[in-house]
């Protein structure tokens, strides 16, 4: 064979490739067309109509979940992302040693403990604490929320961290900058990119999540996931489509500057 | 931001030494397995002087550096600055600065930012740090740079800045760690002119690493020849050149023939030897040595001098084996009696012509100061 191997010119390959975005993105192209059916129907389509989304922005339990979610997932975001930070300069400016790698593990391991067990956890724990504290405010679900984060917010730090050129802090020293200030003056600035897209990844994991949610919420503090989930247990109208839509262009705006931010860095 | 750092240490009485360390060792690794970078190094680096650390990669030069800058502590010993221990100080504390191998310039401040940050760090006033980096700016021909940022100037610029950089809160000592060698042959000749100069000009002390001995010999005022962790000889660039303390040094420094000989008699700074190929040779000693039995004969390759063996003249005899012209100069391989191989070299002009052919008997005349016997 002459010709270079070129997996575009096998057999099939187009075909393939267009089911698999098809059935990737044909749900949710739907879902975003039915926002806009002027009809009651998520299924028939009655022409074009911005009423769900007036309808979802005029329903004060949608607001307030909106609300709740966005306040959750920044404070949740902002403190899993100071302790992520803190995590990755630990591991990766000291000396090699036994057991460093143990570290890494413990602190993704949230990734690969099935979110369900995690759940059941922290319902435990915290009715427990409910009990003997009788607080029964959004704390419980902040915590929660920073707890999955944090393995999130670590990886792009600790990449850049580890990216990052050791004589510069070296440099700084020598200049006489304090290890406080050498850290402010020149580690940080240089490791804003990091923070910035770690942070941005916990807030977008935060706002989306809903089986953690679920399990630790109290009484009426339902997010915007978990309003959703018990609006689709009773009757389906495109006022759910509509939010989602919105939710979705919420989500593609966050990744949009993680991407443009990540790209500035190189 | 600004913080008081009146604990650097400020000097009272300045001795005539910058630097002395004193019987500094650095050993890494646990017990079972050390491995030890420096052992038990002395050396005294005078004020105003360009000092080089030249050894091969491995050899503590770098370790020695790191040990003054602070970023790395000694097993034991003491590095006196001006007559006081800077062995426990961190290196924000020590009145040291360095130029780093690859700059280390900080790539989010332009070149003037870059310049101010030592002083900023020290506290000084907003308008003497300006005119200080203007200063630093005009010393190091880059006044055109200042608001570059670091990523936008060349290498040979960026070794510029670095340099300001390092200079910029007047030092006592400034530690240079190989900063010549990622730029090219050419700037690389331009700017050891350069370093010269920056050193007369500011006249501070400059420790200086590098393997490649050229440089050294060409820049420095002292020289200190280290390997495995140890200092073979401090000499001037001819000191070091011609008077090698050890087989080491000459190997290292120049090119050297080697010849196996035997001692035959020794007196004074003088020894009498015996070549493996017979022949009889006056050599000269280092100083307190008395060499006795096999030793090792060096002799330069410029300061020996071929003739076509005519029977007539006595001298070391061999047969010519190859001619290699560099330009500059040729040199002539001669294979010698006991098999050992003898290089010539001669001074070329644009006249010279090669009359000795390879294959022909020769004899190689030395200068009376031409052998000497080392040290192993």
């Amino acid at each position: 064979m002459a010709e270079r191997f070129d997996i575009k010119r096998q057999v099939g390959f187009s075909t393939v490739a267009m089911i698999c975005f098809f059935l990737l993105y044909l749900p949710i192209a739907t879902l975003v067309v039915y926002a806009f059916n002027a009809g009651t129907s998520i299924a028939i389509w009655e022409g074009f109509s911005l009423r769900w989304f007036r309808q979802a922005w005029n329903n004060q339990q949608v607001i307030d979940a909106s609300l709740r979610s966005l306040q959750i997932a920044s404070a949740a975001a902002i403190i899993a992302t100071i302790l992520a930070t803190m995590a990755a300069i630990a591991t990766t400016r000291t000396a090699r040693y036994r057991g460093l790698s143990l570290k890494y593990s413990f602190i993704n391991l949230p990734l690969m403990i099935p979110e369900i067990v995690c759940a059941v956890a922290l319902l435990i724990l915290f009715s427990r604490i409910k009990i003997w504290t009788g607080y029964s405010g959004l704390g419980y679900l902040i915590i929660a929320h920073t707890a999955f984060c944090i393995p999130f917010a670590y990886l792009p730090i600790r990449a850049r961290l580890e990216s990052m050129d050791l004589a510069l802090e070296r440099a700084a020293a020598d200049l006489y900058a304090t290890p406080l200030q050498a850290f402010r003056r020149v580690s940080l600035p240089l490791l804003w990119p990091g923070i910035i897209a770690g942070l941005m990844l916990a807030f977008v994991i935060s706002l989306d999540n809903v089986v953690i949610t679920e399990f630790v919420k109290s009484g009426g503090q339902d997010t915007l996931p978990t309003y959703m989930l018990g609006q689709l247990r009773r009757v389906v109208t495109p006022e759910m489509n509509a939010i989602s839509t919105v939710f979705l262009l919420l989500s593609l705006g966050i990744v949009t500057i993680f991407f443009f931010i990540s790209r500035h860095k190189n | 931001m600004r913080e008081n750092k009146g604990d650097i240490l400020l000097l009272e009485n300045p001795c005539r030494f910058a630097i002395e360390v004193r019987g500094v060792s650095r050993i890494y690794g646990a017990s079972s397995e050390r491995v030890t970078a420096l052992g038990g190094v002395f050396v005294s680096i005078r004020e105003n002087e360009f000092f080089t650390l030249l050894g091969p990669s491995g050899c503590g030069k770098t370790t020695l550096l790191r040990l003054i800058a602070g970023f790395d502590f000694p097993t034991e010993g003491e590095i006196l600055l001006h007559g006081q221990d800077i062995a426990p100080l961190p290196p924000f504390k020590r009145p040291v600065n360095t130029v780093f191998q690859n700059y280390a310039l900080f790539p989010h401040m332009t070149v003037a930012q870059n310049i101010a940050f030592g002083l900023e760090m020290l506290g000084k006033p907003k308008d003497e740090i300006r005119a200080r980096v203007d200063e630093m700016l005009k010393l190091v021909h880059m006044e055109q740079m200042r608001d570059r940022y670091t990523g936008q100037i060349s290498g040979g610029q960026q070794q510029r800045v670095a340099l300001a950089r390092a200079l910029a809160p007047q030092p006592k000592v400034l530690l240079l760690d190989e900063p010549l060698s990622a730029l090219d042959y050419k700037l690389r000749k331009e700017m050891q002119i350069e370093l010269k100069r920056l050193q007369s000009e500011t006249g501070i002390t400059f420790i200086f690493v590098t393997h490649d001995q050229e440089e050294a010999l060409t820049m420095s005022d002292r020289i200190a020849v280290m390997s495995a962790g140890r200092i073979h000889q401090v000499g001037t660039a001819r000191e070091i050149y011609d008077r090698p303390a050890d087989r080491f040094v000459a190997d290292f420094i120049g090119e050297t023939n080697f010849l196996q000989a035997t001692v035959v008699g020794t007196a004074n700074d003088r020894a009498t030897v015996r070549l493996a190929s017979g022949e009889i040779l006056d050599a000269g000693l280092p100083e307190r040595f008395k060499p006795q039995g096999e030793v090792t004969v060096v002799i330069r390759p410029e300061h020996a001098q071929l003739f076509a063996d005519d029977g007539e003249e006595s001298g070391i005899k061999g047969v010519l084996e190859n001619v290699v012209y560099f330009g500059t100069d040729t040199h002539y391989h001669v294979r010698l009696g006991g098999g050992d191989i003898f290089i010539v070299r001669r001074q070329n002009t644009r006249t010279s012509v090669d009359v000795l052919e390879p294959g022909v008997p020769v004899g190689i005349r030395l200068g009376s100061d031409a052998a000497l016997v080392l040290r192993d």
